[in-house]
């Protein structure tokens, strides 16, 4: 009786293994990049608004602070998405009849809110507060990006898990003076060393580095 | 269970587990400012019921709330500084003292919320020459012409409470003492614009000139 398989079969045998191993570690691979890709996150991705708003303009060029819109971010969890008044304090004067204010002339009218896109969306499982951030010394910049570069938003971080935990293992990378939080601009002063200075803050700030990785500091 | 199905059972799982992900993301609850479909009007945040107080938030202390001076309180008519006061704030009923002691932290946190909520229009000097007015917003008064440098701080406060010509109110975005701490830090920068240098400590002179 003859061989069933051809001398060369081991060879194949070998070689399949090695095919198909290389196919689903690529698989993997892809997941894990398409994971990250900026396609799949939206960062560096610029949303559509019912109104332009640009924070180049009110805050790069005008120089109007964070907190002037986004007032309740240093008490509460939430920064606050400013109501109509807040704009047309302004666009009464500025602007008042510009076609592309229509929307928030119209809403202050109605007295219906712009519904505007939302930009930085964290999963419902997790319980950020920004008030805590800010208080700490984390700087808008350090996770918004230099918004005021922005003429339409878009996220400069993924705000995933692994991107959080970067700080909340070593936040002395991070930190900032509170003082500098809303600067747009603030680096480290000339012959400063970050992570001797985020060492200073986080004993001067009370942070307790070894509860910032504990799964309920974020989820409940 | 034919062919079809049986194709179908393992997407359908699929479906489920991907779905299962997709509502711990985006929870049946409301976060803040969210849209609600339970409301007719749509609104997630509700408005207090009319006719109702928020625990805590009775506003009964007439000088904190309103800037108005207190039943009895002295005017500065009988003070040193009478000849001060022109005619006009003579018989202001606003108030002439603060519902809180001036610390130097009041003050530095008004100086932070002065920045913050009226520089863009009044200039962080209070000069009337802040960047929106640069960009076609009304001009305000200058905070250091003589009328406004003798005017009240419950004046003062009140206008940040009410708003003023085109001014809109402030407050629903600054709270109360933040209000009086701006008004606090006001009437400092109106003392610090007129000012004669020749009376301050020699320390401070040389402050002035940007010396330590």
């Amino acid at each position: 009786m003859s061989q069933i398989f051809h001398r060369s079969s081991n060879m194949m045998a070998r070689l399949s293994i090695l095919v198909i191993g290389g196919i689903a570690m690529g698989a993997v691979f892809f997941l894990f990049a398409y994971n990250r890709s900026d396609y799949f996150t939206n960062v560096h991705v610029a949303r559509e608004q019912p109104v332009p708003f640009s924070h180049a303009r009110h805050v790069g060029q005008n120089g109007i602070d964070c907190r002037y819109c986004h007032t309740s971010v240093t008490e509460s969890n939430f920064a606050g998405i400013p109501p109509t008044e807040t704009c047309m304090t302004c666009h009464s004067q500025v602007l008042p009849d510009a076609p592309m204010l229509e929307p928030v002339r119209a809403s202050f009218r109605t007295g219906k809110p712009l519904e505007w896109t939302r930009v930085h969306d964290l999963p419902d499982f997790v319980y950020f507060n920004h008030s805590i951030h800010v208080a700490k010394g984390v700087g808008c910049v350090t996770c918004h990006g230099q918004v005021d570069k922005m003429p339409l938003l878009w996220k400069t971080n993924t705000l995933q898990m692994d991107w959080c935990l970067n700080c909340h293992r070593n936040p002395e990378e991070y930190l900032r003076p509170r003082e500098h939080v809303f600067d747009m601009n603030w680096k480290l002063p000339a012959g400063e060393n970050q992570t001797e200075l985020g060492k200073k803050l986080v004993k001067q700030y009370n942070v307790n580095v070894h509860q910032l990785t504990n799964c309920s500091i974020c989820h409940r | 269970m034919n062919a079809t199905m049986r194709h179908l059972l393992p997407l359908l799982l699929l479906a489920v587990i991907a779905t299962g992900c997709q509502e711990m993301y985006d929870q049946p609850k409301v976060k803040p400012l969210a849209k609600s479909d339970f409301f007719s009007d749509g609104f997630g945040a509700r408005q207090p019921i009319a006719g109702t107080v928020a625990r805590g938030h009775m506003k009964l202390d007439d000088q904190l709330y309103t800037g108005k001076a207190p039943v009895g309180a002295a005017t500065p008519a009988g003070d040193s500084g009478a000849a001060a006061v022109p005619s006009q704030w003579a018989t202001s009923d606003r108030s002439w003292t603060f519902p809180m002691p001036v610390t130097r932290e009041v003050l530095a946190r008004g100086h932070e919320q002065f920045n913050v909520f009226c520089s863009p229009c009044h200039g962080k000097l209070g000069d009337g020459k802040g960047m929106i007015v640069q960009r076609g917003f009304k001009a305000p008064p200058s905070f250091h012409e003589e009328r406004l440098r003798t005017a009240p701080p419950g004046y003062v406060f009140s206008v940040i409470t009410n708003g003023f010509g085109v001014m809109y109110s402030y407050a629903s975005r600054v709270p109360v003492n933040d209000r009086w701490a701006i008004a606090a830090y006001i009437k400092a920068l109106q003392l610090s614009q007129n000012m004669d240098a020749s009376q301050l400590t020699p320390q401070q002179q040389r402050g002035l000139e940007g010396k330590k």
